[in-house]
């Protein structure tokens, strides 16, 4: 499937008069690929993600989905920060609910549940309440409940951005594992610029209050990467993101060089 | 890959892990026994006072005598009598208004429209004491039993209605995000998000209004009914019966103390993602 957003604005009326989160976003992602959106915080990323799902309407411009999977199939499954999981529902019925509203009958979709669920490495604790679990495994059980829902299209909104640096290295590493296994096109916004890069084959820098795509990064190196001294290019494509996103934090804050 | 997972956080909690249970099995243990002793060893006292002759045995009758009058009505069958006319009171009114509260609850705790139609309604209403309308419900259904019942409904129909409406707003809104997200219908949202995202405040709300009832029932059987726990501390009073009185009290208390065990009882089994939080 592929994704194409036109012109796409989206302004909310506030109390104060119209506020743009966005403007003029146009892109084009192809199947299966994979993009990480960085920015200064309140740039539109979440809004983005929530256009792209379907949640709220663009203001103007279109989203066009081609190639779109046959109707009563699921087009995109988010994946949330780290509330995203129903504390009333335990790991398996969790990972199974995007079956389960697809009107799968219980027994087939805890099979496939539990596939996903061990794939995770959680299959001791498919009983599990997810207030049972630390916040990495939550983020995999709902890493696994977009997967088994099987969309072509993944969104995204900093899975990682609430754990520590180690589990957050090992949980990217498996969710490159899985999206190798199981391709997706996937939209990822983070406001780190180092997973960004260990992640994506592209990557959209945007710029603060409205938001806009300023820049777009291809990374062509093959995939596990290395931050370390291994890779000079990445370490530049790096460096440039950093510059542009330090001079689009000092303007969004009104701090002058 | 798990001895990577968050060292600092502790890790996953598994549930019921047998040292913490023990531990605070043990607790509760000292903690109870301690209660029963003070109980026991305050009885003892004015049993004693008592016997001494240091206190009016019309004031307060001796424990030995409330326990032998509390047998006796046993016995006889009078408690039961009474105490089955107050039990159906409570679950008939409590099942017909807190009900009809709960799904008023969750209508207006999903509709914001709904919601800003009935509100004042509501907030005009609910402060009213209840039991100051048992006058007016007996002038339109007559003086029986329908008219107690009513009463009793209408007392448990707001703390359920405001208990719920409560427990479907608190749910987070990431939570009907996640649903549409997947695509689910309007009776998949409600089965899967909406009804058990309230139920800890539905549950809640149940142990308040069955104790609002309790408390109803038995003012309305002191000025309303010739039987029920209300009705037997009425005449209890009035022939100056106080060792009845005591009795009567005793098992009003007995069966608050019950309802509560009941329903944390019932709490846990519904709702086993909450069992380490408040309730």
């Amino acid at each position: 499937m592929e994704l194409i957003c036109q012109d796409m604005t989206k302004v909310y009326q506030t109390r104060n008069g119209p506020i743009s989160a966005l403007e003029k976003i146009t892109f084009t992602i192809r199947d299966n690929e994979w993009i990480c959106i960085v920015g200064p915080s309140g740039c539109g990323k979440t809004t983005l993600l929530r256009l792209v799902a379907g949640l709220i309407e663009p203001s103007t411009g279109s989203i066009r989905y081609s190639g779109e999977p046959s109707n009563g199939t699921l087009r995109s499954a988010l994946v949330f920060q780290e509330h995203g999981l129903f504390p009333w529902m335990t790991v398996l019925d969790n990972v199974a609910f995007g079956l389960e509203m697809q009107g799968m009958a219980k027994r087939q979709r805890h099979e496939h549940a539990q596939a996903f669920v061990e794939k995770v490495g959680l299959a001791s604790f498919a009983q599990n309440y997810p207030h049972e679990l630390s916040v990495g495994m939550r983020q995999r059980v709902g890493i696994a409940r977009a997967f088994v829902a099987n969309p072509p299209m993944l969104l995204m909104d900093e899975p990682f951005g609430s754990l520590d640096a180690q589990t957050k290295l090992v949980l990217q590493q498996e969710l490159l594992r899985i999206w190798k296994d199981h391709p997706k096109l996937i939209l990822y916004v983070t406001h780190d610029i180092e997973e960004a890069i260990l992640l994506s084959d592209r990557i959209f820098v945007m710029t603060g209050h409205p938001g806009r795509i300023r820049n777009q990064i291809n990374i062509s190196s093959t995939r596990p990467r290395d931050l370390s001294c291994k890779e000079p290019d990445l370490m530049e494509i790096k460096w440039n993101i950093w510059k542009i996103l330090e001079e689009e934090v000092r303007k969004s804050l009104g701090v002058l060089m | 890959m798990e001895h990577l997972e968050d060292p600092r956080r502790g890790g996953p909690k598994k549930p019921g892990s047998p040292d913490v249970k023990k531990k605070e099995l043990r607790a509760w243990g000292v903690e109870r026994w301690s209660l029963l002793l003070v109980v026991l060893i305050l009885l003892g006292i004015w049993e004693l006072s008592h016997r001494a002759g240091a206190i009016s045995g019309l004031f307060f009758p001796a424990p030995s005598i409330i326990f032998e009058t509390f047998s006796r009505l046993i016995k006889n069958g009078k408690l039961a009598e009474h105490l089955y006319a107050t039990l159906v009171r409570v679950l008939l009114g409590f099942v017909i208004g807190g009900g009809a509260g709960t799904m008023v609850g969750l209508v207006m705790g999903w509709s914001a429209r709904l919601r800003v139609f009935f509100d004042p309604l509501i907030a005009a209403a609910h402060p009213i004491p209840k039991i100051a309308t048992l006058p007016l419900i007996m002038v339109l259904l007559g003086i029986g039993e329908s008219s107690r019942i009513a009463v009793i409904a209408i007392a448990t129909f707001f703390p359920m209605l405001i208990n719920t409406m409560a427990g479907v707003r608190q749910i987070p809104t990431i939570h009907f995000d996640v649903a549409r997200n997947y695509g689910a219908t309007l009776l998949k949202t409600f089965t899967r998000v909406i009804w058990p995202g309230s139920l800890p405040m539905i549950l809640t709300g149940v142990r308040l209004a069955l104790n609002i009832a309790l408390l109803i029932a038995i003012a309305v059987e002191m000025v309303a009914s010739q039987e029920g726990l209300g009705a037997m501390i009425w005449l209890a009073w009035q022939t100056l019966r106080t060792e009845e009185l005591y009795v009567s009290l005793l098992v009003i208390s007995i069966l608050g103390i019950f309802f509560n065990f009941l329903l944390q009882r019932v709490t846990d089994s519904l709702v086993p993602w909450k069992t380490d939080q408040e309730i």
